[in-house]
């Protein structure tokens, strides 16, 4: 049982590439922290550096009320499942899951005790002989989450665990993780590119760009309020509809003074209507696709040039296409014009460059 | 997808395939024969009187204690220079396979030893080695050991196995470092997780999944030890002091071009082709089989 607090975390490679650029978060004990973020935003990362796996180029990691950047892996009471599960694969099921408690002297019968009740929990007591080449995904990845659980360590880390699974393991095994570290209540960190994942897993969120925090709390308060246009557009699917608006603009349609800025709108917030809402806004547009997924519909239009433009930053939408999620499955046709309009409570203003929030 | 190419002619594969068969045909199986029935054969040296004499050079070669003392020789020597080689290469390649500067350079410098025919390793460890000229000696004498391995027959077998193991470090790194290299990373952090220090986890970890690269340098190695060595001894010690450093190849050479006794040293020759066969059968059986985690 313990906290993790990083303070200022760098992380700078050999060859001058600055990995991590100063991170601060907090997680409580007993809490399911997730780090989520792109490819390459330094989330593995970081989590590597909390397991002692990289070195902390500079802040402080702390585990516990303990300072952690010069103690050995093994001496800091972490356990870690890994991407590719790193089972030994010259052991059985067993020898794998006992393999840490014998490296700390822990007596045999105390040892198989413990993997034992490990082994009942995951399901995996018929399977205790076999190597981890004879075993399915789903099974080496619960051998990995058996490895992690008998050592009662004070943090689990995650590092990707279930991208190597087909998309139903997925859910079915995100569901156990996330009950069986309730169950323990053991502080937990989570690495994962999902952003679902991430939205279903976390007590506290931790969205990262480019080396960065991006912002961190609770997940329906991020997708909520989200800080950034990263953010907004990184969490959600389909993403946050995003438009570049002229301090003009900005005035006529939202009533707001001051700068340009970067109006957010999620495709679920439109419906279709003539009206125009009090203080909202309405955007005519041409149904170019429908995307019908059974219990919701996503209709990506297109809007004209001169009414308005569309950031075109990278991971945004491509200029001139807004995409609406409607429930149910009916939508208008293909080529049909058709307007849609948000409530002010459901627009989110940003700066121009989109890294503040401006709170409309 | 089909596999097989279909040829119209019915020649043309054959002809295809004639140079290659031609040469194993000329170059193997025809000498191969020619040891075999030369090994029931004896012939005076001159070659002027050749009679059948079935068995008699196998019965000869089995009631003759040197023989014996050289296929203890032969045994004791591909084992020392199999296990000596083997344990360098694999500290070299466990040094080597971590993550450091230069690594591109001294990995490549490590397998030029490789390079070296044999018998210029013979010439150059016995230009280091040599009790008169070599540089080496000048030390080993300064520490009071008294070096002459053209005399003592026990440093004579050490030098050879020294020269023969350094010969064949190269070729072991390489293939404990692809072996090494092939183990995914996560697993040794797993292990360093699992609270496994550096010796316990090299024993309990690096070691079981090189098994299989182990068992194939060892059979490779033994055979190399067997027959490779020939190069190296001749240029280094030619058998001697006495027969201190005569394995069993060396004893065919000896026996039949330097002693005139054909018919010995062809049933010596049939004894190591079966040695060779066994060995290789053992390899192939295990290494593609047996030997897996």
């Amino acid at each position: 049982m313990a906290n993790v607090t990083l303070r200022n975390v760098r992380k700078t490679y050999p060859g001058g590439f600055e990995a991590i650029k100063g991170v601060n978060v907090d997680v409580a004990d007993g809490q399911f922290c997730v780090l989520v973020g792109p490819s390459g935003c330094g989330k593995s990362t970081l989590l590597r550096m909390v397991a002692g796996l990289e070195t902390v180029s500079g802040g402080e990691i702390d585990i516990g009320g303990r300072v952690v950047n010069q103690v050995e892996p093994a001496d800091r009471d972490i356990a870690m499942v890994f991407q590719n599960y790193a089972l030994y694969p010259h052991m059985s099921v067993f020898n794998n899951m006992a393999y840490g408690l014998r490296n700390r002297g822990m007596k045999e019968a105390e040892v198989k005790t413990r993997v034992d009740e490990a082994a009942r929990v995951l399901e995996l007591t018929p399977m205790l002989e076999r190597k981890p080449r004879q075993l399915s995904g789903g099974q080496r990845q619960r051998v990995a989450m058996g490895r992690a659980i008998v050592r009662q360590p004070k943090v689990f880390l995650f590092d990707e665990p279930l991208s190597n699974l087909d998309a139903k393991l997925r859910i079915a095994m995100r569901v156990e993780i996330r009950k069986l570290q309730r169950r323990l209540s053991t502080t937990s960190i989570y690495v994962t590119h999902d952003q679902l994942e991430a939205m279903t897993l976390a007590d506290i969120l931790v969205v990262m760009n480019g080396g960065q925090v991006e912002q961190f709390g609770n997940p329906l308060a991020i997708y909520e309020k989200p800080a950034t246009t990263f953010v907004a557009s990184f969490i959600g699917a389909p993403p946050m509809n995003l438009m570049s608006m002229r301090a003009d603009e900005i005035k006529s349609q939202i009533g707001n003074s001051g700068d340009a800025g970067i109006l957010g709108i999620r495709p679920e917030d439109f419906v279709i209507t003539d009206q125009t809402p009090a203080g909202g806004v309405a955007l005519p547009l041409t149904v170019e696709a429908i995307e019908r997924v059974g219990a919701e519909t996503f209709i990506y239009g297109s809007r004209k040039q001169d009414e308005q433009r569309i950031a075109a930053n990278p991971g945004e939408l491509p200029p001139g296409e807004v995409i609406v999620r409607i429930p149910g499955s009916e939508a208008p046709p293909i080529g049909q014009k058709i307007r849609v309009a948000a409530v002010r409570a459901k627009l989110h203003l940003f700066s121009d460059d989109g890294r503040t929030r401006i709170e409309a | 997808m089909q596999k097989q190419a279909i040829f119209q002619a019915k020649l043309l594969p054959y002809a295809l395939v004639a140079p290659q068969l031609a040469i194993v045909l000329i170059f193997f199986y025809w000498p191969a024969a020619q040891a075999v029935i030369q090994s029931f054969l004896l012939q005076d040296a001159f070659g002027l009187s050749t009679s059948f004499i079935w068995f008699d050079n196998y019965i000869e070669l089995f009631q003759d204690p040197a023989y014996y003392e050289a296929i203890v020789r032969t045994f004791f020597f591909s084992f020392a220079i199999a296990v000596s080689s083997l344990s360098f290469a694999l500290l070299l390649a466990v040094m080597a396979d971590k993550p450091l500067r230069g690594s591109m350079l001294y990995r490549t410098l490590l397998i030029w030893p490789y390079a070296v025919a044999p018998p210029v390793v013979g010439v150059l460890w016995i230009f280091m080695l040599h009790p008169s000229l070599g540089v080496l000696s000048r030390y080993l004498r300064g520490m009071g050991v008294d070096w002459n391995p053209l005399l003592d027959g026990d440093q004579a077998a050490a030098l050879i196995i020294l020269a023969a193991a350094w010969k064949q470090i190269s070729y072991n790194f390489l293939f404990f470092l692809a072996g090494l290299q092939a183990i995914p990373k996560s697993v040794f952090e797993a292990a360093a997780i699992d609270g496994a220090r550096p010796m316990r986890r090299f024993w309990t970890v690096t070691f079981p999944l090189l098994s299989p690269t182990i068992f194939f340098l060892l059979v490779v190695n033994i055979v190399y030890a067997f027959f490779d060595t020939f190069g190296i001894i001749d240029t280094m010690t030619r058998g001697g002091p006495g027969t201190s450093t005569v394995t069993l190849v060396y004893k065919v050479y000896t026996d039949g071009l330097l002693g005139g006794n054909l018919g010995s040293s062809a049933a010596q020759s049939v004894i190591l082709m079966v040695m060779v066969i066994v060995l290789t059968g053992i390899q192939f059986r295990f290494v593609e089989r047996k030997v897996t985690y």
